[in-house]
């Protein structure tokens, strides 16, 4: 996966480390993410989605730069704002959308929505309704790939909002007391809910609440993928190598409201416009045309291949079946 | 915000209520304030405080961090020594979160310093199914808090009460969970203006009848009312209580009714198992108007299962207008 590049070469991490291929995969994902949400919006507004969804639009980059090195066997605990780390962590779109539209083909046979999408044989224990719920669970995935002695890694996800709750405190401690292979990746979008960063949260950067735990801790550009991909990259190798848990800190901002009931009214126009100039896909799209990974064309083909992956979703999703009424009780308990 | 009906009687909505008893407590009273997450700017999300930051200041309409053990923990001590805090919970789900304080601390501190000290906090919570928000932000756990002697546990049905139910909680010297359905909110009907009490313990006969008695809670107090308007159009007489309080709970009203209608049936929206509904019948049981059932108690609960993500597996889960009309239809004939 990873190529030990001469110390000279002063191109950015992911284009030094990964293959074209590779790269060219992670582009498509990172469209993949922004069409499924977009489509996943524009069903709501049809009214083919009920309830509520988080959408991560603006925040590919740390979905798919975290997961980069990532395989199937490697965990990710997800949030409520999920449906990136779903798809980077390599989910089918057309599961997915069955998912949000309560069909019994989606990942949670329509049980679970857009709150729960999990994808349990990618690695991807689930996103949650509960902030900060992922935190000590990941660690127990931790802890069971150190029992078991395999050499796998768990990637917990959470926002900035997270990090005050008592489950993040908790978790960071056993993780660090235990030499966990976990990494901690917050999303620090400015914002939980509507409440700023600087409002809610004592430190100035949420990496900064590593050292209490004596691991280490790192703020990145997470609109930029290298630096996301460079940084995890680091912390896998550390957790891998029996040396215990770090955080990454990926500073991006959602383009959307909160959820979909969101007057914006706690931040302003300008500075939503402002992060939207710093478009995490089209930053990663002109690396990777100016480092001659791919050409104009190309790109566009690969972001035409991710629209009709959605289109396909959508459509899978629609002609599928809904639970039947009298499964309710279905999946409480282990069925014989 | 002053809507008339035609009869002259001033109409709110349910929120408006909640809203306006905050903001009279806060007018009459400076040791009351308002904590809880996106509860200023926001409005709160469900637009309960909506405006009551600009009215009050940050100062007393406080933003928490994500933080509900260590914010419900806060109003704690705050009422312990002074304060009259009103703790919003976003969703009631996320009181499992601030068990500890809410369970150990203010329930028993009274007692367990031999009366010596008083906890006046007041917990509102958001509550129930309908909103396609899935399992971790959609159940009725009211009944939980039945169980803590020590709490005192509401549940408005109507706005008139919703406002009332308030300050009576608020004038109250032991911490009181006034649970709102989240279904409800937008309701409306007439609420009197200025300062009054609804009494806590009190439950109120909302509809007379006299071939059987339904008792029910929050927004099972319209669907059985619904119902029964159905069954009269067929000649059942069906007698509706509106329990408005878990604890402390109204013996009197609900054995007299049963005294005179003989058969009992109780409907609420938290599962059916070890619920409200279990607690009312073995009331019933233990007392003389056992000798007054013509007919089995039926209760009426929800599924035996989180509640599902699926629209329609989310309504067949717990009690509707038509399922508490066919089971008050079967009671009457005594088909159970
Ligand atoms: C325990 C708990 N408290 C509150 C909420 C309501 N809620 C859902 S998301 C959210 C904001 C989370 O902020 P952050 O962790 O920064 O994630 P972001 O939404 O910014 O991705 C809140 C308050 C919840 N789901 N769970
Ligand atoms: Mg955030």
């Amino acid at each position: 996966m990873t190529s030990d590049a001469p110390a000279t070469d002063n191109r950015p991490f992911a284009i030094r480390t990964y293959a074209p291929a590779q790269l060219r995969e992670a582009l498509r994902r990172m469209y993949l993410i922004r069409r499924f949400e977009e489509g996943a919006e524009d069903s709501y507004m049809r009214g083919l989605i009920h309830g509520t969804m988080h959408l991560s639009i603006g925040q590919e980059a740390s979905a798919m730069a975290t997961c980069m090195e990532l395989t199937d066997a490697d965990k990710i605990t997800s949030t409520h704002r999920g449906h990136g780390h779903c798809i980077a962590k390599g989910a089918d779109v057309g599961r997915m959308f069955a998912e949000f539209f309560g069909k019994e083909t989606g990942y949670c046979h329509g049980r679970g929505g857009s709150m729960h999408i999990a994808d349990v044989r990618t690695g991807n224990l689930g996103a949650n309704g509960i902030v900060g719920g992922g935190l000590p669970i990941a660690v127990g995935a931790a802890l069971t790939a150190k029992r078991l002695g395999r050499d796998d890694v768990t990637v917990c996800f959470f926002g900035d909002g997270a990090n005050n709750e008592g489950a993040f405190h908790e978790a960071l401690n056993m993780a660090s007391v235990w030499k966990l292979p976990v990494i901690f990746v917050c999303e620090n979008n400015g914002y939980g809910m509507s409440t700023a960063v600087t409002r809610s949260t004592a430190v100035r950067h949420i990496a900064d609440r590593a050292s209490a735990y004596s691991m280490p801790g790192i703020t990145v550009d997470g609109n930029d993928f290298s630096a996301v991909a460079e940084a995890v990259h680091a912390a896998i190798v550390r957790a891998r190598a029996g040396d215990g848990p770090s955080l990454v800190e990926n500073v991006t901002y959602r383009w959307r409201g909160h959820s979909k009931s969101d007057r914006n009214r706690y931040r302003t126009k300008e500075e939503i416009e402002e992060w939207m100039t710093r478009d995490p896909i089209a930053r990663f799209r002109s690396e990777l045309i100016a480092h001659g990974i791919l050409d104009e064309a190309a790109a566009d083909a690969v972001a035409a291949e991710a629209m009709a992956e959605v289109e396909a979703g959508i459509a899978f999703a629609k002609s599928s079946p809904a639970p039947a009424i009298g499964d309710v009780t279905r999946y409480v308990y282990a069925e014989n | 915000m002053n809507a008339m009906t035609e009869t002259g009687l001033r109409v709110l909505s349910y929120s408006e209520a909640i809203r306006e008893a905050m903001a009279i407590a806060m007018e009459n009273d400076p040791t009351v304030i308002l904590m809880g997450e996106d509860i200023g700017v926001y409005g709160g999300a469900f637009q309960v405080t909506l405006d009551l930051v600009d009215r009050f200041g940050p100062d007393r309409v406080m933003d928490t961090p994500i933080s509900e053990l260590g914010g419900a923990g806060v109003a704690v001590g705050a009422a312990l020594t002074g304060l009259k805090p009103i703790y919003e919970f976003q969703f009631s789900d996320f009181a499992m979160l601030a068990m500890e304080q809410i369970v150990n601390q203010a329930a028993k501190l009274r007692y367990m310093l031999g009366g010596e000290a008083s906890v006046p906090v007041v917990f509102r919570l958001p509550a129930g199914s309908g909103t396609g928000a899935a399992a971790q932000h959609s159940q009725s756990i009211e009944a939980w808090f039945g169980h803590v002697p020590g709490l005192k546990v509401l549940q408005p049905a109507t706005p008139e009460d919703a406002k009332g139910m308030l300050l009576s909680a608020l004038a109250d010297p032991d911490p009181v969970m006034i649970f709102e359905h989240k279904l409800l909110y937008k309701m409306k009907g007439h609420v009197p203006e200025g300062s009054y009490l609804t009494p806590i313990g009190k439950a109120l006969v909302r509809r007379s009848g006299t071939d059987l008695t339904i008792v029910a809670g929050s927004i099972m107090v319209h669907r059985a009312l619904e119902a029964a308007e159905r069954l009269a159009a067929e000649g059942i007489s069906a007698e509706v209580i509106d329990l408005r309080s878990i604890r402390p709970i109204d013996a009197e009203t609900i054995l007299a009714s049963v005294r005179k209608t003989g058969r009992l049936m109780v409907v609420y929206e938290g599962v059916k198992a070890f619920g409200v509904g279990a607690e009312i019948s073995a009331m019933v049981a233990e007392s003389d108007a056992f000798d007054h059932l013509d007919a089995p108690i039926l209760r009426l609960g929800a599924a035996d299962a989180p509640v599902p993500y699926n629209p329609d597996l989310e309504r067949a889960a717990v009690p509707q207008v038509e399922t508490i009309e066919a089971a008050a239809r079967r009671l009457a004939r005594r088909e159970v």
